[in-house]
Formats: C-alpha cells, sequence, structure tokens
C-alpha cells in the first residue's frame, strides 16, 4: 500500500511539474522539513514516503523468513531508487534519469506485490508459470518504460499506443487462459478477473488521459484534471502490473 | 545476499562522492564558449543601419486564461485582478507583444561584439517573471532577483547551455547567472509555482529586440549587409518566422511579421 502511495505520490510530482521544488537532496531547502507551498508540498511529500516505504521494506526483509531473498532485492531496489531520486536532483533531471526512475519504481511495486503474494497463497514466487502470465508481465513492465519515456518527452505517443495495444493483448491472453482453465478452482479467478479489469481500466484512462493532456496543451499550468487523469493512468499501470505478477505467482 | 549489500555499498559511496549541495554555482563564465573581448565590436549608431517593424496577430487571438495561484496566498494577495496567462497578449490593434527579434544570420564570422557590462534584470514579483521575454547577449550577465515575500527557484531549461536550479528564499541577495552560448529561446520556469514562465533570447550579438505593448520593435546600428532576421514567439515556439532583409550604412528599413492563429 505504502509503495502504491509512493507511486502516486511521484506521478502528482511529474504532473505538478515540481520535480526541482525541492533543489537540494537529502536535505529540503536546507532543513529536514521545508517550507510546504507550492510544488515543494508534492516533491517534500514524495520524499517522506519514500523513507517511509525504505524502513518499512527494511523491517520487512528483516522479520520475513520464507522470502528473505526477495524482500533483500526489494529493499536494495528501494535504496537505488533514492539515490537515483537524488541523483535526478543534483543533475538538474535528466530525461533519461527520470525514466530510470519512472522504470525502477514499477521494479519496486512489483516487488512488494510478489512478497504480498507469496504470503496470501503461500507459493514462493518464482520466475515459472505460463510463458502467457510472464508475457503480460513483461510487455506491461515494457509499457510502463514506453510510458515514462512519453511522460519525459524523450518519445512521442504511437510507440505508446502501439506497446498498448501489445500488453492489452497479452494481459487479456494471460487472464482469459487462466479462467478458461480454472472455472472451478475458486482460488483462481479473482486474480484474473482483477487483471482484465484493470486491462480496461487502463486503456479508458490512457485515452482520457490523452484527451484531456491534448486539449491542455496551451493551460498556463497543469490544471485538476490533467493532473488528475494522468496520474490515475500512472496508478492504474502499477496496479495492472502488480495484478499480472499475482496472476504469475498464483498460477504456481 | 552478499552481492546485495555489496552493490548497495558501492551505490552509497558513488553517491557520497558527488555530495555537496543539490544546486549548481552560479556559472561567471565560460571561457570556451565567450570570444575574447580584445577586438569586439559595438553597434555603429552613427552609420548603422536601423530595422524597425511590426508583429501582429492574424485571426482572432484566444482569451488567455486566469491563472490558478490559490496553492500559495502570498502570490494571490499579490494581485489585485486575478493574473493572467502571458502566453499570447494581443493588443486593440493586433500588436503581438513578447515576440523575440533578432538577426539569426548574415554577421561577419570573424566579428565578435563587446559583452556590455551592465547586466539584464529579471526578477520574480507577483509570482510573476518580470520582463516575462527578454533578450541578454551570451556572457552578460543576468541579474536575478526574488522581490516576493515567497519562495522561488529559477529553473532554465537551456538545450545548448547548461541547466542550473537555483532557489531564491524572500530576502535573498540577487544572483548572477551568465549563459556562455547562443540559444533562442531558453524557457525558465519555478518548480514552487507551475504558471511562472519566462522565455530568454540568448544571442552572441546585440541585434535583437523584444515587441512592446503595440507589438513594434527597433534594432539599431546594424552594419550593411544582406541578414535573415527572425521572430519566434513562445505560442509558435516550432514556427519561428525568417525573413531576408538587406541594409546598407544609415538605412532605415522596415520589416514586420504576421503571427497566424
Amino acid at each position: 500500500m505504502c509503495t502504491l502511495a509512493l507511486v502516486t505520490a511521484g506521478g502528482l510530482v511529474t504532473s505538478n511539474d515540481a520535480a526541482l521544488a525541492v533543489p537540494d537532496w537529502p536535505l529540503n531547502w536546507g532543513r529536514l522539513v521545508p517550507p510546504l507551498e507550492g510544488g515543494i508540498r508534492f516533491e517534500f511529500a514524495h520524499r517522506a514516503l519514500a523513507l517511509v516505504t525504505a524502513v518499512l521494506t527494511a523491517i520487512l526483509a528483516l522479520k520475513t523468513r520464507r522470502m528473505r531473498r526477495l524482500a533483500w532485492w526489494a529493499v536494495a531496489a528501494v535504496v537505488a531508487q533514492a539515490l537515483v531520486g537524488g541523483a535526478l536532483v543534483k543533475l538538474i533531471d535528466p530525461k533519461s534519469l527520470a525514466i530510470v526512475h519512472a522504470s525502477l519504481a514499477e521494479i519496486c511495486f512489483g516487488l512488494t506485490v510478489a512478497i504480498a503474494a507469496g504470503y496470501v497463497t503461500g507459493l514462493r514466487p518464482q520466475a515459472s508459470g505460463a510463458f502467457s502470465s510472464r508475457l503480460a508481465v513483461a510487455t506491461l513492465f515494457a509499457q510502463s518504460v514506453s510510458g515514462a519515456a512519453v511522460r519525459h518527452g524523450a518519445i512521442g505517443i504511437v510507440p505508446h499506443i502501439v506497446g498498448a495495444v501489445i500488453a492489452t493483448g497479452a494481459a487479456m491472453w494471460a487472464s482469459l487462459a487462466v479462467l478458461v482453465r480454472h472455472l472451478e478452482d475458486g482460488r483462481m479467478p479473482r486474480p484474473a478477473l482483477a487483471l482484465l479489469g484493470f486491462t480496461a481500466l487502463q486503456v479508458f484512462s490512457g485515452i482520457a488521459a490523452y484527451s484531456v493532456r491534448a486539449a491542455a496543451i496551451h493551460d498556463p499550468q497543469p490544471m485538476p484534471l490533467t493532473v488528475w487523469t494522468t496520474v490515475a493512468h500512472v496508478v492504474l499501470g502499477a496496479l495492472l502490473l502488480g495484478a499480472a505478477i499475482w496472476l504469475a505467482i498464483a498460477e504456481d | 545476499m552478499k552481492k546485495i549489500w555489496i552493490t548497495a555499498g558501492v551505490a552509497c559511496a558513488l553517491t557520497l562522492a558527488g555530495c555537496g549541495g543539490g544546486e549548481k554555482p552560479a556559472a561567471k563564465s565560460d571561457a570556451g564558449a565567450t570570444p575574447a573581448a580584445s577586438a569586439a565590436a559595438t553597434p555603429d549608431m552613427d552609420n548603422g543601419a536601423t530595422i524597425t517593424g511590426k508583429v501582429t496577430f492574424d485571426g482572432t487571438p484566444p482569451a488567455m486564461k486566469t491563472l490558478d495561484m490559490s496553492a500559495v496566498p502570498a502570490c494571490t494577495a499579490a494581485h489585485k485582478t486575478p493574473a493572467k496567462s502571458e502566453e499570447l497578449i494581443v493588443g486593440a490593434d493586433k500588436g503581438v507583444k513578447n515576440a523575440f527579434v533578432w538577426i539569426k544570420s548574415g554577421l561577419p564570422a570573424d566579428k565578435t561584439w563587446a559583452i556590455p557590462t551592465t547586466a539584464v534584470t529579471i526578477t520574480q514579483e507577483g509570482c510573476m517573471y518580470s520582463p516575462h521575454v527578454l533578450g541578454i547577449m551570451a556572457g552578460q550577465n543576468l541579474d536575478i532577483k526574488n522581490a516576493d515575500p515567497t519562495n522561488h527557484n529559477i529553473h532554465p531549461i537551456p538545450q545548448v547551455n547548461e541547466a542550473f536550479n537555483q532557489s531564491q528564499p524572500p530576502g535573498a541577495p540577487d544572483f548572477d547567472h551568465q549563459f556562455p552560448r547562443e540559444e533562442v529561446l531558453v524557457p525558465v520556469k519555478c518548480n514552487i509555482h507551475p504558471w511562472m514562465r519566462a522565455y530568454i533570447g540568448v544571442v552572441s550579438h546585440p541585434f535583437y529586440a523584444v515587441t512592446g505593448d503595440d507589438g513594434s520593435y527597433t534594432i539599431k546600428g546594424l552594419p550593411p549587409g544582406t541578414y535573415t532576421i527572425e521572430v519566434i514567439h513562445e505560442h509558435w515556439l516550432d514556427k519561428p518566422q525568417d525573413q531576408q532583409i538587406t541594409v546598407g550604412a544609415k538605412d532605415s528599413k522596415t520589416q514586420d511579421f504576421t503571427l497566424k492563429g
């Protein structure tokens, strides 16, 4: 939950153009708590949530027995993410690093979902499972990377739309394959249904986000509708990836 | 497990090696990009040519949107009536304000131009940049002021020059910056107040102007020759307009531009 909140906070930072509202790191305007005004609020909230997430992830790694290896990878990913975030501030937000930061966020979230799925299902997360499930995870992650590239102006919208078609197809294949195979099994349909549902929502949220952004091209500042449609698309993308990971694990 | 700790340790060490303040120090000069001033010329106001003109808008100009400063009460309080976007200001006579007009090419390649010793000032006041568009010579001092009772960060986004992001609390002293390389236009923003925008035309010579309220401009002291004169405006950043113009000594010529909606 905390990691998802952190993804949301990161989306709000980018959508409100607040990425460099706090020009220093690791301090905030030379202090622990900066003046909370304007874009500083979004950037500081993001940093504060990052610290909470890092602490919680470290506690999880220390406490868990069954998935210790995966938990320590999650700690490493969160620490790497914090360092990339700091580098973004110091290097004045280069596009390539911003894309790395957004992509690593998805990896962090995916790892925490994998750990949660392992606990709930009682299964040890493995890199196995049906090809359709693994393909869905791979294409959805690639789509989140291309989405980050679009967000930060590195590529146009067309590759992301093409990727959306591929990722939607892969997600539908993975979920439908499971639904067909396990109709009688009460444990299976829920993750598959979640994947199908998030896929549909994400397609519509993508259309909404793009349409709103195109209409707002001459807006003098990020307006709430533009911000929230875009952030919703980012968050749904994370949930979609999480659902695919959960399905791939649960299928084992 | 061991590999994870080694990786994390290396990453920490690299980060600590790079620590030392998040803001790039104000660049004073880049000698490699700004030519030496010893043989520098100045505009010949007695014998040089003058180009005047007007930039006008063709069509119905869009209404400028009101800025939402509600997130920062100090900004709202600075305006008796809500401030509007300055992206496209068109006067009653269709004159376009804040268009940047400059001599893009045609000046002798071996000639360098004296960099004024006086600074160009940009002020953050009422949570807006003043002026909204300005011209400056490469290597000339840009003096940045915060006249507001609130924090700002000044964040130019150049493509050719080095980027920086400088915080300026209320009451902080002015700071100077120089752009060593020609670049038209450099957008400037504040990440605390996302509506704040300015544009800086950094030019390697003194032949540039920003149109006034009525859309007019004047460029003086130009040596005789054939030039490409360009107008660029933030509403049409990817569509600058170029014209060829030939001037002789003491000539006075007019070059108008029409920007289409």
